[in-house]
């Protein structure tokens, strides 16, 4: 039996509807569960002793004095934790030629960027292992300090890792058709020089870990604010040297990640080391300010781009040079390289069109290491793509939409195969366009900015239409060699009451995880949401899956989650058939009853089913099945990845005299396929759209020319604060994917791709009257001065 | 001279209407005495730079950094923390349309959040959302990106008016 | 981070502080709101202190009026100073930066003495002293004395408070018949600290225009003043943006900041003009 998702009257018809998230209540009264809320017996805190200088050699360390602190029990470098810690090398198969040297949990010989781990003081609390850590002396010699991505290359430039021969991490170019010729007869190029910011997630809760080792049970367990705990357990068993299966890592609340939680930072494998050498609980939380230094930092990027166009705006060619800098090391084990290939597989995203060419150039340099945050590589492309796009338009004096409906792919269209080589099931760029237009009411827009230019006020419009990536097969790590799980398991169960307990190898961050789980499996099952437990973050009890990250929460773990569901539903009813003395096909369940299909009359309760079954099962037939417990695991198979599409729109004024932008409105029409449950789905896009006009406006971490962190404090690192911030009009189209039963993609991350493109835009359309343009992001006030030219220095 | 001085301070305060008294190091903040020594996990200590707003609570009736106020200095104070204001149930109309808004996504700004709207609420009036972001626009949240919990504040402000006028 | 305090102590009274300072032979920190010194102790940028803790001298809080003078005592906290009538109505500068400074929650803590002995050169209180002409009252070991704004701050975070004294209060002349103050400042977010900012205040006797956020101290802009006395507003505008030189970081550049100023002066200028009609 296939649920009718289009009948909204259809029996226990929760996918689709707003349903309250299980875990919210606790989380208002304040009785969440972080990692830094649990304390254990024996709990000691480790704090680190980083590295104040970009790139040195590491002499003699003196610890004297920091082993003298009142509360320090045991100090570690990094030869302590190498005997324990085998280090790590994060490179994946399939990205040809990426290259990484080994990194050790703690630095060894050398430190290679401001904030890396060098010694590990455990103290009786965290004030005494911080005081500690502040008098550890490290010998440094100075090495000198790559910190320019542009010319990271250059002959004269210092390598930092001598063994790879170069600062070349990764390169990638991708070509189709014929960029020069198209170029060559096209009746207008544009060219521009893009540059987007190195952010950082700032997560509220920082990076947390509470490691226990039990070496009575050969056990360790990592309380650990993590979005991939299997991940995590395979990395600990393999670089500590404990079977997997003695490794449980469980995940409780978990206060954000945005990608920040997902990779292997080394101050938290030498928590784990230091528990298993000292076989006792080890706590390591975050400060903030080492967070600006070490939570992985991403979309450092500096882009040359081109655009062709015929004379009716149909592009022919995109051209597009990316270079990054990632920082000392790869990430583990997703590596630093992804980012780079997203702007190449994403650039043009929307666009029908034949001639593409780009490349990517990733190299190391000693800043923090950048990995993969929220929306990989999308912001970059949509920006890329979008500026051009606008660029085109304006150089025709064709309207920014006309031109996006000349070159979208036809709704029609699909499945079809973009010059980048990615493959679209199904999309919707015209529709989403149309609804946007008709939310936002473009024409009225238009007309309000003219007339806020009679009187002196710049405003300006910013569309971005967007492809986003999301379900991930394995195709995008397991294919080059990494224990990252594409598929994921959901086990249902009944209890004798006749309530419903699911437990999910994807994971809860704030995203209402649970809340879709919960109303998947109440479906699923035929009872209510209340009746559904949801069990997640815990190796030890949940199935294997990868976690929540690259937007697959819904789309991969509630399509497990459906398909457990509808077994156990059919696991009861057969039960219920021979009880009942009835064909099964004929019973179904709604609201915790077994009821009659065709009649809806109630037939027996589930808790009636369960007392049977567990307790009296003797009066059930000898070879009836009676496993109330059923686990499906599912995996995409037909597509690499399920991509998904929106387009945003920002209106917003400029300032002139100051340079200051207010939004003053921001719209978002984006297509998740299947829709489980609205309110959640539009609070991911609010607080993605959000999280990428924090790049748009805001976010930028500053290094000097000697890789010296310039802003790495609340203060200093700013991020989107409520007064600023626009309301948001949220519009979908639904074009369910075919992969799955449930037909869900993705939604964590498209807030994020569109809205710098959108802004920039829109700060583009305020200013083009004055003849001024910005490409650099954050567009600080003082940005939009100079592209102004009323800055004299 | 600097026995006038003490490592160890001892304060009487009521938190949550109970009376405790403690022996505090000098320089521990409010927001680790309260997490570390009373168990209060509740409010949460993330940037300890006065700048996130996420250990906010309440003290002598108005709110306050907790990791900007020392422990030493609360003797005699009322304090209350995100748990107190629940079990009088002095804040329920507003987490129940925190919750209902989806008002909050990881819950870690919550606590401090909600200290900090209900300061604004308990002023009385019908603020604008505006007002109500001016308010708020010291407690950092990355993500719900504001506008929902302008919504659930916005939703208690009229409904408490109305009840008034009632 | 943690703090790291030596020591604390709470006074009883004003003497007994003044007594603690001395004792603590320059180790002592006064302690009032603490809205910036515990941030720094917490960030480790001041450790070992000893701390003398003034915030429960009742007797260093509240505001009043004394004929044409209106005196605020240290302790007074910034949402108070934002919310008293005598300020509301005789000093309207001070209660106008009020919503200026940081949130709601640092309102209610910070004290307006700690804002001025603190003498952050972005923050709003030192520059409306400034603009002002406040008196600020301290007391040390040897009795009290009252410095001008002018001759008060010194340098980025220095003033000319001995390390044994303690800023009791500020007085200020209350607002005559149609004198006008204002406050203009442009910052990246609501609270931050201002790219830059401005307080005009026009007296019978003529304009003051004091800045902040544009050097190492608050700014009286003389050359600026003349100029507005004078009728002149491009010739106030280019003083002004010759009579300061401000820093460059992360936020802003010197000649960002500087540009600002003129365009902050303009705009007050431009609302003084609104109030004239």
């Amino acid at each position: 039996m296939t649920i009718q998702f289009n009948d909204p009257d259809r029996p226990n018809s929760y996918i689709g509807k707003t349903v309250p998230r299980p875990n919210a209540t606790k989380l208002v009264q304040g009785r969440g569960r972080y990692v830094d809320d649990i304390a254990l017996p024996r709990m000691l805190h480790v704090a680190f002793a980083r590295s104040p200088v970009a790139h040195a050699k590491i002499g003699e360390i003196d610890l004297d004095e920091a082993k003298a602190v009142k509360g320090v029990l045991r100090v570690f470098t990094g030869k302590d934790l190498a005997e324990v810690c085998t280090p790590w090398v994060a490179v994946l198969a399939h990205l040809k030629g990426l290259k990484s040297p080994p990194e050790h949990p703690l630095a060894v010989d050398r430190a290679c960027w401001v904030g890396e781990p060098v010694v590990a003081v455990v103290a009786t609390t965290r004030a005494a292992a911080e005081e500690a850590a502040s008098l550890v002396m490290v010998d440094y010699e100075d090495l000198p300090a790559v910190t320019d991505t542009m010319t990271a290359l250059d002959k004269d430039t210092p390598v930092i890792h001598p063994e790879l021969g170069d600062n070349l991490a990764f390169r990638r170019l991708h070509e189709e058709g014929d960029v020069e010729g198209a170029m060559a007869q096209a009746h207008k190029v544009v060219s521009a020089r893009f540059r987007t910011a190195r952010h950082t997630g700032v997560t509220l809760e920082p990076r947390s870990i509470l490691v226990d080792w039990n070496p009575a049970e050969g056990q360790m367990t990592a309380y650990h604010a993590t979005q991939a705990p299997h991940m995590m357990q395979t990395v600990f068993a393999k670089h500590l040297d404990i079977p997997e299966s003695r490794v449980r890592v469980i995940c409780g609340d978990v206060g954000g990640s945005y990608g920040i939680k997902v990779h292997v930072y080394p101050d938290e494998v030498a928590t784990a080391a230091i528990a298993k050498m000292m076989g006792r609980p080890i706590k390591f939380i975050a400060d903030r300010l080492e967070s600006y230094s070490t939570d992985i930092h991403a979309r450092d990027h500096e882009i040359e781009a081109k655009i062709a166009v015929d004379k009716d705006g149909k592009i022919l060619a995109i051209d597009v040079d990316d270079w990054t800098g990632i920082g000392p090391y790869s990430v583990y084990p997703r590596t630093s390289a992804i980012e780079g290939n997203q702007v190449v597989n994403l650039c043009g995203g929307p666009y029908d069109f034949a001639n593409y060419r780009a490349q990517t150039t990733v190299v190391f340099q000693n800043k923090t290491p950048t990995c993969q945050y929220r929306a990989v590589g999308h912001p970059i492309a949509v920006a890329i793509t979008e500026g051009l796009v606008d660029m085109a338009a304006a150089e025709l004096g064709m309207d920014p939409v006309e031109i996006r409906r000349r070159n979208m792919y036809a709704d029609d269209a699909y499945p079809v195969t973009s010059p980048a080589k990615m493959r679209f099931e199904g999309l919707s760029h015209h529709a989403s366009m149309d609804k946007l237009i008709g939310m936002m009411d473009y024409d009225a827009l238009r007309a309000d900015q003219e007339d806020a230019r009679k009187r002196g006020k710049y405003r300006g419009i910013g569309i971005a239409s967007f492809i986003e990536l999301t379900n991930p097969s394995p195709f995008m790590y397991g294919i080059g060699g990494a224990r990252i799980s594409a598929q994921d398991g959901c086990t249902v169960r009944m209890d004798p009451d006749g309530s419903v307990v699911a437990l999910s190898g994807v994971t809860e961050q704030g995203q209402g995880t649970e809340a879709m789980l919960s109303q998947i499996v109440a479906e699923g099952v035929g009872v209510n949401p209340s009746q559904v437990r949801i069990v997640t973050g815990d190796t030890q009890v949940t199935p294997y899956g990868g976690g929540t990250w690259a937007s697959r929460g819904a789309g991969i773990g509630g399509e497990a989650a459906l398909q457990a569901a509808r077994a156990l539903r059919d696991s009861i009813l057969e039960v219920a058939g021979a009880m009942l003395q009835a064909d099964a096909s004929t019973l179904d369940i709604r609201s915790g009853q077994v009821v009659d299909g065709d009649s809806g009359e109630e037939r027996m309760p589930l808790e009636e089913l369960g007392r049977i079954v567990y307790f009296r099962g003797d009066t059930l037939p000898k070879d009836l099945p009676r496993e109330l417990v059923q686990t499906r695991h599912f995996i995409t198979m037909e597509y690499p990845f399920a991509f998904t599409n929106g387009v945003q729109a920002s209106y917003l004024e400029v300032d002139t005299d100051t340079g200051v932008v207010t939004l003053l409105n921001h719209w978002c029409v984006e297509d998740c396929g299947r829709v489980i449950n609205p309110q959640l789905v539009d609070e991911q896009i609010r607080g993605g759209i959000v999280q990428g006009l924090g790049g748009a406006l805001y976010e930028e971490i500053h290094y000097d020319a000697y890789g010296q962190l310039l802003n790495g404090s609340m203060a200093d690192y700013l991020v989107p604060m409520a007064a600023e911030m626009p309301d948001m009009q949220i519009g979908h189209v639904e074009t369910p994917t075919g992969e799955s039963e449930l037909g869900a993609k993705g939604a964590g991350e498209a807030g994020t791709a569109g809205a710098p493109a959108a802004v920039m835009n829109a700060i583009n359309d305020a200013l083009r009257p004055l003849g001024a343009q910005v490409t650099e992001m954050p567009f600080t006030p003082e940005r939009i001065l100079r592209a102004l030219g009323k800055i004299e220095d | 001279m600097t026995e006038m001085f003490r490592d160890k301070v001892d304060v009487a305060l009521t938190v949550n209407g109970e009376p405790v008294e403690a022996r505090v190091p000098a320089g521990q903040h409010m927001i680790d005495f309260l997490r570390l020594d009373l168990g209060l996990t509740g409010a949460h200590a993330s940037c300890e730079h006065g700048v996130c707003g996420a250990c906010t609570i309440r003290v002598d009736g108005v709110s306050v950094r907790g990791c900007l106020m020392l422990a030493a200095q609360a003797d005699g104070a009322e304090v209350w923390t995100v748990e107190g204001l629940t079990d009088t149930a002095a804040i329920t109309d507003l987490q129940d349309a925190f919750v209902a808004r989806n008002a909050l996504q990881c819950g870690f700004c919550t606590p401090g959040m909600l200290v900090a709207a209900e300061e604004l609420l308990s002023a009385g009036g019908t603020p604008s959302r505006a007002e109500i972001r001016e308010h708020l626009s010291g407690n950092y949240c990355r993500c719900t990106g504001y506008e929902a919990i302008v919504d659930a504040v916005e939703s208690v402000a009229k409904a408490r008016a109305g009840k008034g006028d009632a | 981070m943690k703090a790291s305090a030596a020591g604390y102590a709470r006074a009883e009274n004003l003497r007994h502080a003044i007594e603690m300072l001395v004792a603590s032979e320059g180790e002592g920190r006064v302690l009032a709101g603490g809205q910036s010194l515990v941030a720094a102790m917490n960030m480790r940028l001041s450790a070992g202190d000893l701390l003398v803790d003034i915030s429960r001298l009742n007797e260093l809080s509240g505001v009043s009026q004394e004929g044409d003078t209106v005196r605020i005592g240290a302790l007074t906290r910034h949402a108070q100073v934002g919310a008293d009538p005598i300020v509301r109505a005789r000093v309207p500068l001070l209660a106008a930066a009020v919503a200026h400074i940081a949130h709601a929650a640092i309102r209610n803590r910070g004290t307006i003495g700690g804002a001025l002995a603190h003498a952050d050169p972005a923050a709003e209180f030192p520059a409306c002293a400034l603009a002002l002409g406040a008196e600020i009252h301290v007391e040390g070991p040897e009795g009290d004395r009252s410095i001008p704004a002018e001759d008060f701050f010194e340098d980025v975070f220095t003033t000319a408070l001995e390390e044994d004294e303690i800023l009791t209060a500020l007085s200020v002349p209350a607002a005559e018949t149609g004198e006008v103050q204002l406050i203009e400042e442009v910052a990246r977010r609501s609270g931050d600290y201002a790219l830059a900012g401005l307080c005009l205040v026009r007296r019978a006797k003529g304009h003051r225009v004091a800045l902040f956020s544009v050097g190492p101290k608050p700014i009286l802009a003389t050359g600026a003043m003349t100029a507005l006395d004078a009728g002149d507003v491009d010739g106030a505008v280019a003083a002004l943006t010759s009579e300061i030189d401000p820093p460059s970081d992360t936020q802003a550049s010197a000649a960002y900041r500087r540009h600002l100023a003129g365009v902050l002066l303009r705009r007050a200028v431009a609302r003084l003009e609104g109030d004239r009609t």
